[in-house]
């Protein structure tokens, strides 16, 4: 809308801004967003409508962003690790991981605001071995963590078997809250998520840590000869990403009430990875994109739930969902852009 | 000895030692018929892992491998109901599997897209397809797979050689001959050390990168075929996260992620490394898949820092 409003005032020819947003990696991602909803909703016609039910807004766009919760939280531990050129494929483990924890010390009886720092503690402790293999041992990335991702569902299970007893089920008031709870008609799940993005987003962005991180992922041996403690800094992007996912496996843990870790959050960590690509992080490393990781995982999300609503069979959704992410890559990449720029600018000469 | 066998020697002493360990824990481990066994169970990971040795050698990686798995399983199962004869699904489902495979290979090379993602848009694709042609567990009920299953050779002692493992031993001696006797092998070397200095030296990037995922498409449609008449049954779930057994087995085979180091060879064993971790636990009896899942990821640890090691002491890969 800016750059409308600017292109009016100053009578600018129009092929400028329009190759500006076309160039542009940020359009994409939310045009695809847009374009979903309104797909969404001509085909859904109460598609947009939120009410108020028991106290707490419903409605689709609220589900989406209720439902995308998790997956924005681990993509955006993911942002920061794939920042430093690296990769977590263990997310999904250590949300495994965390709701054994949870279920473990709640049979143990601890107080429930306890349970919540041991869970979290729990995720950085797996944050700090991925960070150990990769800034100490030096082991690739997408190798160290893999390492965790097949041990961890079955450490979660060893827990539950050994501690969990025969019924990993649980209530907790405290934890239930924070995922299926409300304040003042908003979800608290909400909340707390758009608490942290901003917590995070300060971090990374008002103090010199984003830099830093940015630069260990475009070049880590140039940064260390820049005075930057390049280990050190890929040690703690991996523990934050732990400690998000812990915070995803927190909520999604009291959300269904139980410890399941074979089958909880499976594929979160390609999802969260789409949701970083989607944003336009590039795998190579060397940017975060901490705004654009949620669009993408809203993208993922709102993807599932239109499908879900159209009335299109459920097993449509992976299909549709590799599609969108592919045409969505295949606009985000060098080639296509250039092609269509030079299509646009063309057309207006 | 040349040092790049280094690898490949440390795999075989790792699978002998454990082979050696079983032995001494349990009556009746050190036979052919274990081993035969571990040939015959695991033969559709080693396939699909010897695709994702080219794929890996390339610098590159491969997603897809599991879905294909499933989705060549159901289309046997499917298209059996509706009285194809198997060998005819089979051969149809490799040769789709050639093409998805190439069309992967064209799109990562053309758009320039990172592998991992435009593999995981392969995998969600064909888990989709999955599902779509059928949701339940659909056998396969023809003559040729109960002649698949009785055919054996038998191996010296009381083991025999099954057909998975014939098949799996032929697609290993064919896998051999293209990575180390043809131009085409010596070029997937070549991108894996370093892309740009091999288009500078006249590679054909985005032939090779296309015959690089094809055969990786080849291999894991292979290994589909292999274990839905193995089952005898496709299952739209069939082969989830299967990808990463198979990488493991490569990882554990001696080759290197970052491309341009290793042996198909290696992966034989890394995928039979796999097999008899969890013969071992299956022999320990009180052991569960929780123990499998653990000492997977315990020893895939142990070999990485060991394979470091080797790789540092012996400057296995020049500059790094």
């Amino acid at each position: 809308m800016t750059v409308a409003s600017t292109d009016s005032r100053t009578d600018r020819p129009v092929p400028v801004w329009l190759k500006a947003i076309v160039q542009s990696r940020a359009v994409w991602p939310v045009l695809a967003l847009v374009l979903i909803l309104i797909v969404a909703g001509s085909v859904s016609p109460n598609f947009f409508e939120i009410r108020i039910v028991e106290g707490r807004l419903f409605g689709n766009l609220i589900d989406i962003l209720y439902r995308a919760v998790p997956t924005a939280l681990v993509a955006l531990g993911m942002a920061v690790v794939i920042g430093t050129r690296g990769i977590d494929l263990s997310v999904g483990s250590i949300i495994a991981i965390v709701g054994a924890v949870i279920v473990w010390r709640i049979k143990m009886g601890d107080p429930h605001i306890t349970i919540l720092f041991s869970a979290l503690a729990a995720g950085i402790l797996c944050g700090m071995w991925n960070g150990f293999l990769v800034s100490a041992l030096r082991i690739q990335p997408i190798i160290a963590t893999l390492i965790l991702m097949v041990a961890g569902r079955g450490i979660g299970m060893l827990i539950n078997q050994l501690y969990g007893g025969t019924d990993p089920s649980f209530e907790s008031a405290l934890l239930q809250w924070m995922s299926t709870g409300s304040i003042w008609l908003i979800p608290t799940r909400l909340i707390l998520a758009a608490g942290i993005f901003l917590a995070l987003w300060l971090l990374i962005r008002r103090t010199a840590l984003g830099l830093f991180i940015e630069s260990v992922g475009g070049n880590a041996a140039a940064s260390n000869l820049a005075g930057v403690k390049a280990g050190l800094i890929i040690f703690v992007a991996y523990v934050l990403s732990g400690l998000l996912s812990a915070w995803a496996g927190v909520i999604m843990t009291a959300d269904t009430h139980t410890s399941d870790p074979v089958s909880v959050a499976l594929y979160i960590e390609l999802d969260a990875i789409l949701a970083v690509v989607i944003g336009g992080g590039s795998l190579a490393g060397g940017r975060i994109y901490l705004g654009m990781t949620v669009i993408g995982a809203l993208v993922i999300q709102a993807l599932t739930t239109a499908t879900l609503i159209s009335g299109l069979p459920p097993e449509y959704n992976l299909i549709i969902k590799a599609l969108v992410v592919l045409s969505v890559l295949f606009l985000q990449s060098a080639n296509a852009r250039k092609a269509i720029g030079s299509l646009v600018s063309r057309r207006a000469s | 000895m040349s040092k790049k066998y280094l690898p490949l020697v440390a795999t075989i002493a790792v699978f002998l030692a454990l082979f050696l360990v079983g032995g001494s824990m349990y009556r009746n481990f050190l036979s052919t018929l274990v081993l035969g066994n571990i040939l015959a169970d695991n033969a559709f990971i080693i396939i699909a892992a010897i695709g994702a040795t080219f794929v890996i050698l390339s610098g590159g990686i491969d997603l897809s491998i599991g879905s294909m798995i499933g989705f060549v399983g159901v289309c046997m199962a499917v298209l059996d109901r509706m009285g194809w004869h198997p060998l005819a699904t089979a051969a149809v489902m490799i040769c789709f599997g050639i093409l998805y495979g190439a069309l992967q290979g064209f799109i990562i090379d053309y758009c320039d897209i990172q592998p991992f993602i435009v593999t995981l848009a392969g995998l969600f694709l064909l888990r989709g397809l999955c599902f779509m042609v059928t949701l339940d567990s659909v056998p396969i009920r023809h003559d040729f797979v109960d002649l698949y299953a009785s055919a054996k050779i038998p191996l010296p002692g009381r083991g025999v050689l099954r057909s998975s493992a014939i098949v799996m031993l032929a697609a290993l001696a064919l896998a051999i001959f293209i990575a180390h006797f043809t131009r085409f092998g010596n070029n997937v070397y070549a991108i894996g050390g370093d892309k740009e200095s091999a288009r500078l030296m006249g590679v054909n990037v985005r032939r090779t990168t296309i015959g690089i995922y094809a055969i990786g498409g080849f291999y894991s449609a292979l290994a589909g075929v292999v274990y839905a008449l193995y089952t005898s049954s496709g299952y739209p779930l069939a082969g989830s996260t299967l990808e990463l057994s198979a990488i493991a087995a490569v990882v554990l085979g001696g080759t290197l992620l970052t491309g341009g180091v290793g042996m198909v060879a290696g992966t034989l064993f890394g995928g039979m490394i796999l097999g008899l971790i969890s013969t071992l636990i299956i022999f320990h009896g009180s052991l569960n898949s929780a123990w499998i899942m653990i000492s997977s990821g315990v020893l895939l640890f142990a070999f990485i820092v060991l394979h470091r090691f080797l790789v540092s002491s012996f400057d296995l890969r020049g500059t790094s």
